[in-house]
């Protein structure tokens, strides 16, 4: 079956059985390795992708039911040489060891700071529930996400003033 | 002025991690993300059943299938004397099953095709008849009379019993619990869990006929001896074995052993001509790879009417499963349990282990544990909580009364071990502070007039990490030593390879800082690499917490060879006497006169452009380096629980967590371990188990059974430090990724522990889970 | 681990969906979300040979205000229903177990009627179904049914729903009077299925009790409406005494059995503190609301 999908912004297609995963359509068809596989049950979140902006398991959902859509992966996160917020946020709080459950959460991370920009601690756990790491006992990887909305705030603060709309102006 | 070096990454500063950037951009390069040319899929057929005799495997229809390039059986391994491999504790482990399938989940056939998803279409049509035997799934069964022989393939075997194992003194300790006030006992089952890194094992086998080289991409955190292991296994000559441990998603003690699949994938390889990839899905993993624990341990304390120790006596029964698997030094059956009488001033002691078969996966490995230690932190510090509640004294008194004194150090202990260093009363009041546990203590019994059950616990673990020396630690007589070879180019940058293997320990950066503070050369400018046996020098691999107290003494030591070389090459540059230079951050400089220097950059260039006479160009050395002794990581770890009435639900309420670790290299990258294994411990205690039910069937066997803990429940971990160095490191450092599962489990437990005791409970063994609370309170007529 | 190869169609209308469901019968599988289909499929526990992919419907992912209920359209996933404002205000027990299905991730794929329709009994939807009284609209190409939930749960997995309908909405009775309602969740870790869970809703009338659905979820084949507990509140002054004779009668409705996650008297235990417990906080929200 023909799979028409926007990926990181660029329209691929591929022709695949209905039963391939989107997991394995992004990693064998498209080369996209970043997208993990860590346990086939959708427990993990090794997986994780955006699909229309929300993180979805994509071990749990078939390439066919993709098309149309349009999918984020952890390649898609950094415009060109320029890290995200949540990319720096991960390397400057020690947010990974392995990096295997890294791409998930990164995305999960983004996610939840589009919908909220200053999540507290609790809204951080809880966004990040379905993900298992491993190696970080998670503590480095709120500290990570908070780090991002940080940086966020900053870059939103310079965009108003650049825009001449400086904060306690009238 | 001479150039002022800039030295960022110095021991003891908290750089970022070098290893990041490939990871954050999803450009890590896992072994499932190696894709090779022309490479096919395998996947391996399993055992439904526990225990079977095998009488027929009919593979025509599979290999009639679509994309079939191959189904490999027993038989046929068999035929290439590949049935069979010996595994790292000297006994014998089916690759394909012949005879019997012993447990369930061993490997039995394996299918070959052009991709993943027609070679388990071809799986599923294998159809193979057997004849199902009784299960043992205990020790206890394993040596019931008449109990069904697992391992009638040995000739010798006559019952399920692999070893029986000793260390300490029985007589002395026997006469010293004569004199005993008091014994207090404890039977504790410690149950099979598994590391589960979140990447599960595999392998890409790429034998070139042409060239004889086998190339094998491997998730292993012990290559080199992998590869020693596969030349004796298959009769290739070693250096036509390649082994290449690409980044590794967590490891945990999982990817040390020689799984069955790596054989066959490379066998296949060899026969087909042709790249065969296995990659194991989470079931695989979980059902057939290296487990931990399943030990039944039983332990007597003999304390005097005042609460000291007097001696320790411990029993315990090891569950090996089917075939006796465990990676761990030769000469240890029971692996470094002996160090049992923990962080306590014992007399004398007297263990004694028992191994046996049972019809369950093989592979005993250590959790993010040195071999073993885990159950024994695990038993002492329950038992030493048990009796203090017994004697009714508190916890942390009654550990602070028999504690190793600083000054006992070097510690030999009853059981053979001499302790490098220690300060225990001191981390002990660090934590006990930090956690103000004098105010809880008082808030415990405010809250429980109240009704409600709460409770603290404390652990104080003394940890053995390390290993070698050499001719005490061996793994299949490879000696526990590590390596590290340092080549400084001519721009003084340079490249650092080792024998050991990241799987997400920050090695990148750790290391580097270790060339920075023995050389000067920045961390950024250091590039380290493991994991390739044709470029890195020999090394038993990183398991046990061995990286930093062995390799990272490897890295120092070669580092300092090569800063003797650059003194001659200065000396030689500024025109004066060796003896004359002093060293400082990455120079050498004239006494007297500092102006007059040379920067490790500037020697570096110098010794290919402008040599002494009569010396070797270059600065490039290697070090093979052989510990002394091991180093015993400590500290104190203290959680506070509360529970609820009505499900028996446990809420970690604080974990204070203070380790000592010797010298902090990246204080970053020890805490991140720390917390990391912080986190398994909460899992181990609270939700971690792979069980079987009476027929042998694993129960634990996917993520949906078996549980690790998310955000959400996994506590926030307040930490805090002493540094007792280690006095025979080069650096003072000690080994700290697993000090944290080794010593927190007893420590949840105990917490919850100290909450039941006022209604009469001494025990609940892990995971604690809710309905064993709740039992617990029902029975002791707590209700809601 | 891969599903074993099936045929598959994503109809673009329902009356597409409703004659492929009608040549295909039983060999033909409704997936809307597949966050319980999937992992089916992967295990090979399902092997159809067709696979109707609804996600592409019109019209079946609203949350509509109709006579006298809610309606929630097939498509509408665990997400939309955890941040819908109109079930917050008319069902909030609804939001409330919106939060307690799976995990974050699952919840942005998987719907409300599908989990409905998968009827396992450790599924959460189920008992929510059950104490709001909920119907079940099943269509197929000659007819429609509305199916009430006491109706529609017949074993593991198993429900009333015919091989060539499909549910196209449930829907939830508006309550007349003050009401509350609370979802009540045991797992092992957050994201596991339930060990026990218990979904109460209670309408007052004055100071009294009129009405009570009480559900349980992971205590039977399928999800339990527990009726005598039900009843034994109806016109009652929910004094203490009162709640736990009602809390008593469900743990008797309850047939769990002895696994890994308990003992059979645990859960039945639980199911007694939840409903407890339960009927207290939906008593104290139904009051809020009144007040």
């Amino acid at each position: 079956m023909k799979v028409t999908l926007t990926v990181n912004g660029s329209d691929r297609s591929g022709d695949v059985e209905p039963r391939v995963l989107l997991v394995d359509f992004l990693r064998t068809n498209l080369r996209l390795t970043g997208t993990h596989v860590g346990c086939d049950t959708s427990s993990c979140g090794a997986c994780t992708v955006l699909i229309e902006g929300e993180p979805v398991k994509s071990c749990t959902v078939l390439a066919v039911q993709a098309t149309g859509r349009s999918i984020t992966t952890v390649e898609g996160l950094a415009q060109g040489a320029n890290l995200s917020p949540i990319q720096i946020g991960f390397h400057e709080e020690h947010g990974l060891q392995c990096g295997f459950c890294t791409p998930g959460m990164m995305l999960v991370g983004t996610s939840l700071l589009e919908r909220n920009p200053n999540p507290t601690e609790d809204e951080i756990r809880w966004a990040i529930s379905g993900n298992i790491c491993r190696c970080t006992g998670y503590m480095n990887i709120v500290k990570a996400i908070k780090h991002a909305a940080m940086l966020r705030e900053a870059a939103t603060a310079t965009t108003r003033e650049k825009a001449g709309a400086a904060p306690g102006g009238q | 002025m001479a150039t002022e070096v800039h030295m960022h990454g110095r021991i003891g500063e908290s750089i970022k991690r070098k290893e990041d950037g490939r990871f954050i951009r999803g450009k890590g390069n896992y072994l499932d993300d190696i894709e090779l040319p022309g490479m096919l899929h395998m996947a391996i057929l399993r055992s439904p059943h526990a225990h079977a005799r095998i009488s027929s495997v009919d593979t025509a229809a599979a290999s009639g299938m679509p994309g079939v390039i191959a189904v490999v059986t027993g038989e046929l391994m068999a035929q290439h004397k590949l049935a069979w491999m010996p595994t790292l504790s000297y006994d014998t482990q089916a690759v394909l099953a012949t005879d019997k399938v012993r447990f369930q989940g061993q490997e039995v056939a394996a299918v070959i095709a052009e991709s993943k998803y027609q070679a388990e279409d071809a799986r599923d049509a294998i159809m193979v008849d057997y004849d199902v035997l009784p299960a043992v799934i205990s020790p206890q069964q394993a040596k019931e009379a008449g109990a069904a022989l697992i391992r009638d393939d040995k000739e010798n075997q006559k019952d399920n019993h692999i070893y029986h194992w000793e260390a300490g003194d029985q007589e002395t300790t026997k006469a010293a619990f004569a004199k005993a006030d008091k014994v207090v006992r404890l039977h504790t089952f410690y149950p099979r869990c598994h590391p589960a890194p979140l990447e599960t094992c595999g392998c890409i086998a790429d034998v070139n006929g042409a060239t004889g080289k086998a190339t094998i991409y491997m998730t292993s955190q012990a290559p080199h001896a992998i590869r020693t292991v596969f030349a004796l296994v298959t009769g290739l000559p070693e250096q036509n074995i390649r082994v290449i441990s690409p980044d590794i998603g967590g490891g945990f003690g999982n990817k040390v052993p020689v799984y069955p699949g790596y054989v066959v994938a490379t066998a296949a390889s060899l026969l087909i001509g042709r790249p065969v990839k296995w990659v194991e899905d989470r079931t695989e993993n979980l059902i057939s790879t290296g487990f931990a624990r399943d030990f039944h341990m039983t332990g007597d304390l003999a304390v005097d009417k005042d609460g000291k120790m007097l001696a320790l006596r411990v029993h315990l029964d090891s569950d090996n499963g089917a075939f006796f698997a465990d990676a761990q030094p030769t000469k240890f059956k029971a692996g470094l349990f002996h160090i049992v009488t923990g962080s306590y001033d014992i007399p004398t002691a007297h263990v004694t282990a028992d191994g046996y078969y049972t019809n369950k996966a093989p592979g005993g490995v250590a959790y993010r544990c040195s071999f073993r230690v885990t159950e024994a932190s695990y038993l002492i510090e329950r038992l030493v909580t048990n009796a203090a509640i017994e004697l009714g004294m508190d916890q942390a008194e009654f550990r602070m009364k028999n504690f190793i004194q600083p000054e006992q150090f070097p510690y030999h202990s009853a059981t053979g071990w001499v302790y490098d260093s220690g300060d225990y009363p001191k981390a002990m009041n660090v934590a006990l502070e930090q956690l103000g546990y004098d105010e809880l203590r008082k808030d415990v019994k405010a809250r429980r007039k109240k009704g409600e059950v709460t409770g603290i616990g404390i652990a104080s673990f003394t940890e053995v990490v390390g290993a070698g020396h050499g001719a005490e630690f061996d793994i299949l007589g490879l000696r526990m030593f590590d390596s590290a070879e340092l080549r400084v180019h001519p721009t003084g940058k340079a490249i650092l390879r080792m024998g050991t293997k990241s799987q997400g320990q920050g090695h990148e950066t750790t290391f580097a800082q270790i060339v920075t503070e023995e050389l000067g050369i920045p961390a950024a400018d250091v590039a380290v690499e493991e994991g390739d046996t044709d470029t890195a020098p020999y090394g038993l691999g990183t398991y046990a917490s061995r990286s930093t107290p062995v390799a990272g003494a490897a890295t120092a030591m070669v580092a300092r060879k090569l800063r003797d070389k650059g003194r001659k090459i200065a000396a030689h540059l500024l025109e004066a006497a060796e003896e004359d230079l002093e060293w400082e951050s990455g120079r050498f400089y004239v006494k007297g006169s500092p102006d007059k220097a040379k920067t490790i950059q500037e020697i570096a260039f110098a010794a290919y452009t402008n040599i002494p006479d009569g010396m070797e160009a270059g600065l490039e050395g290697v070090h093979y380096y052989d510990p002394p002794n091991m180093t015993y990581p400590f500290g104190t770890y203290a959680v506070v629980i509360d529970i609820d009435k009505g499900t028996g639900q446990v809420k970690v309420r604080r974990v204070v967590a203070v380790d000592d670790c010797g010298v902090r290299i990246n204080p970053m990258i020890v805490e991140g371990q720390i917390h990391g294994g912080l986190a398994e411990g909460y899992g181990i205690a609270f939700m971690e188990l792979i069980t079987f039910d009476p027929e042998g069937n694993c129960i634990g066997s996917n993520f949906i059974d078996y549980l690790l803990p998310t955000a959400w429940e996994t506590p926030r971990f307040e930490l805090g430090e002493t540094v007792t160095p280690s006095p025979h490191h080069p650096l003072g450092a000690k080994g700290v990724g697993e000090s944290p599962t080794v010593g927190s489990p007893a420590a949840y437990v105990n917490a919850v522990m100290d909450a039941l005791a006022p209604y009469g409970v001494t025990n609940i063994d892990m995971p604690v889970t809710s309905d064993k609370v709740w039992a617990a309170l029902r029975a002791a007529g707590v209700n809601e | 681990m891969f599903p074993a190869a099936f045929d598959y169609r994503a109809p673009t209308s329902l009356d597409e969906t409703l004659s492929v469901l009608k040549q295909h019968g039983e060999a033909a599988k409704v997936m809307a979300g597949g966050q319980s289909l999937i992992p089916l499929l992967k295990l090979r526990f399902s092997r159809p040979e067709l696979v109707v992919d609804i996600a592409r419907l019109p019209g079946l992912n609203t949350i509509r205000r109709d006579d006298g209920h809610l309606a929630i359209g097939a498509l509408v996933r665990h997400v939309d229903i955890a941040g819908s404002k109109e079930l917050a205000k008319t069902a909030p027990m609804m939001v409330e177990a919106a939060n307690w299905i799976a995990d974050p991730l699952v919840r942005n794929r998987g719907t409300l009627v599908g989990s409905v329709c998968h009827a396992d009994p450790a599924g959460d939807w189920g008992s929510v179904m059950l104490a709001l009284s909920a119907e079940i609209v099943a269509r197929s190409a000659a007819s429609e049914r509305v199916l009430h939930s006491s109706d529609f749960f017949k074993g593991p997995f198993e429900t009333a729903l015919k091989a060539e309908e499909v549910a196209t909405e449930v829907r939830i009775p508006v309550r007349k009077g003050p009401s509350g309602g609370a979802y009540l969740k045991l797992e092992r870790r957050v994201g596991d299925f339930a060990t026990v869970a218990v979904a109460v809703q209670v309408e007052l009338d004055g100071d009294k009790v009129a009405s009570c659905g009480i559900g349980l979820t992971a205590v039977g084949p399928h999800n339990i409406k527990a009726t005598e507990a039900e009843r034994s509140l109806d016109g009652k002054e929910p004094t203490d005494q009162v709640i736990a004779e009602a809390a008593r009668l469900a743990a008797e409705a309850a047939e769990p059995k002895d696994d890994l996650r308990g003992s059979a008297a645990y859960k039945k235990d639980v199911v007694r503190v939840f409903v407890q417990r339960g009927l207290k906080t939906a008593i104290a929200r139904a009051k809020e609301v009144k007040a």
